[in-house]
């Protein structure tokens, strides 16, 4: 009976005000600082003058998304993002798995270990520190770069300021800095991997890279599926802080991607409404290449995020 | 070990000596740009400008450490980061951690919709503009509020403290407290707080690192220099010394051979400065956070 009687205050629902509450602050938030800019993003289709705020400007349609295709930007800033993006993404998929393999079968537990805490530690270093480090790396005077050139009687080179030098230094010092962060995951899977397997394995006959090819590999593969759909976004969502912080006058024809254009144009310039439209392309565009991986991959390999 | 060594086959064997060398190779690839920084720090000023500081330092010397703590950009620089770094990791976990625990609550109604109202932002957001003018609307531009409120909960962290509180804590622990007539704020503070130390750990260090490692939404919220994390100061004077040296270059005038070494030496010293704390957590932080990410790859 009593059983009952709290089952029934359980599912009127009386019982937990004190939850709901609680989610009061978080909801707020998320309306405050998450809605109310997706209701903003109107002003996109407007052309938006603060003082008249978001629904007093004039609709004007698609007119800064058809002014932001037809510019001469457009094609540049398209191709510098994606290129940065997938060459970005396509490298990043294998180095933490090959790390982590590399680890995984080291015959020495403290090499590995080593090697595992010594690659992770670039990762809690800030964009800014990264792109500091690259540029007294590269430093013209006084570099370790060209030091070592200097020692062959090369000539020093400056490549911050070299446009075809951007893409590479990107991408290096994004393995530089996250190959290690994103071998943990692999490597706690591999860690669970039934030693029996590979006992069995040796004793069939199996050399080391037949074991990670049969036991190590299908072992992560639901891993490297789920980072993969979730890094298809960065394909149009590139690191935006550190292009913007590597970026200078002399490397812009391939350093200027979509996101650092949007800040330019839109808190540098102050044009507010054209450069929603841009971000708003983006996030569509970056949306869309989600789902459709997820989807792709959910009837490919029957893993998917949601 | 030894027996298994014995009857390794001549092609493990080989694999081995390949897969030591390519780890001891990720090694160096790793520590030697840190200690090149380290090196230059450390060594006298004029010996780095003229390139003969590679990879130990080159005449032992702390001068370049004295132009650091005489800068007063840098030293108000680190004070507002560390305020920031206290003050928005307090804020992000408090929001977060009441966002988590009642979403882990079986008897919330509507959760998956309230679940769903998260998970849409992770996916879809109004982008920099518009959320810049709603800071802006709010008045929290040029305060320190501007970049600790705005990006405080990241939903992310949010569904990892959630599936730590689903999975980690019994709910016969909170029923057995509601029979005892506990009301839901008793529970969540007698019961799920205490519980949760592992969580608050995680999300600590996430939310530390992030705000310590801050810089973008500095230099869009904020406007003066009396407000500038390290971040922003650290890159001011990279730039600015960057200017500067090209200026010389250009104009073929020698500023003065110290004034260039001592803006060079600086940039080094700066650089280890804002590492150091990181550096110095780093060793006790690294389990937590590999434990945060496991947590995370769980699906909820």
């Amino acid at each position: 009976m009593r059983a009952k009687s709290r089952n029934k205050g359980k599912g009127k629902g009386s019982h937990h005000i004190g939850l709901y509450t609680m989610l009061i602050l978080p909801i707020v938030y998320l309306i405050l600082f998450k809605y109310w800019p997706i209701y903003g993003v109107q002003i996109a289709f407007r052309d938006y003058i603060p003082i008249k705020g978001i629904t007093g400007s004039t609709w004007v349609g698609l007119k800064h998304f058809r002014n932001f295709f037809s510019s001469y930007q457009f094609s540049r800033l398209l191709s510098n993002t994606l290129i940065l993006g997938s060459i970005s993404m396509l490298v990043g998929i294998p180095c933490p798995i090959i790390l982590a393999l590399a680890i995984n079968s080291s015959r020495s537990k403290r090499l590995g270990k080593t090697v595992q805490m010594v690659t992770y530690a670039p990762y809690f270093m800030s964009t800014v520190i990264l792109v500091s480090l690259v540029m007294q790396f590269l430093a013209v005077r006084g570099g370790l770069l060209n030091n070592i050139r200097a020692w062959f009687g090369l000539d020093a080179l400056n490549l911050m300021s070299d446009p075809n030098a951007f893409r590479p230094i990107y991408i290096l010092s994004g393995i530089w800095q996250g190959t290690g962060y994103g071998a943990v995951i692999y490597l706690a899977s591999l860690s669970a991997v039934s030693p029996d397997l590979y006992e069995a394995a040796r004793i069939d006959g199996a050399t080391i890279l037949q074991q990670i090819r049969y036991i190590d590999l299908p072992s992560i593969l639901p891993e490297m599926i789920m980072l993969t759909i979730m890094n298809c976004g960065s394909i149009i969502n590139v690191g935006f802080e550190k292009v913007l912080l590597l970026q200078n006058q002399l490397n812009m024809s391939t350093s200027d991607v979509i996101s650092t254009y949007v800040y330019r144009m839109g808190i540098q310039s102050a044009q507010y409404s054209y450069s929603s439209a841009i971000g708003l392309f983006n996030s569509v565009v970056s949306l869309a290449l989600l789902l459709f991986v997820n989807w792709l991959s959910s009837v490919a390999t029957e893993t998917s995020l949601f | 070990m030894s027996k298994n060594t014995m009857q390794m086959s001549t092609e493990d064997r080989i694999f081995h000596v390949f897969n030591d060398i390519f780890l001891i190779l990720c090694l160096i690839v790793v520590i030697v740009p840190m200690m090149n920084v380290v090196s230059c720090a450390f060594s006298d000023p004029s010996n780095v400008l003229n390139g003969r500081v590679s990879f130990l330092p080159v005449g032992l010397s702390v001068k370049s450490f004295t132009y650091v703590f005489k800068n007063k950009l840098i030293l108000t620089g680190y004070r507002n980061s560390v305020i920031y770094t206290l003050l928005g990791t307090l804020i992000s976990v408090i929001i977060t951690i009441i966002a988590a625990y009642p979403l882990s609550r079986r008897e919330l109604k509507f959760k998956g919709l309230f679940t769903g109202l998260f998970m849409f932002t992770m996916l879809f957001g109004g982008g920099l503009i518009p959320t810049y003018l709603v800071v802006k609307r709010l008045n929290l531009v040029n305060t320190m509020w501007g970049v600790l409120i705005p990006n405080s909960l990241s939903v992310y962290n949010m569904i990892i403290a959630r599936t730590f509180f689903a999975s980690q804590i019994p709910a016969d622990l909170y029923e057995a407290a509601e029979i005892d007539g506990a009301g839901d704020y008793t529970v969540f503070f007698r019961i799920a707080l205490p519980l949760a130390k592992p969580i608050l750990a995680v999300l600590s260090l996430f939310y530390a690192v992030g705000l310590w490692n801050m810089y973008f939404d500095a230099v869009l919220y904020l406007n003066s220099y009396d407000q500038y994390p390290l971040q922003v100061i650290l890159k001011e004077i990279m730039t600015n010394a960057t200017t500067q040296a090209a200026m010389v270059k250009a104009t073929g005038q020698i500023a003065s051979a110290e004034t260039l070494a001592m803006t060079e030496s600086l940039k080094y010293s700066t650089i280890l400065c804002a590492c150091v704390p990181m550096l110095a957590i780093y060793p006790f932080v690294q389990k937590y956070f590999a434990k945060g990410l496991l947590i995370g790859s769980l699906k909820g």
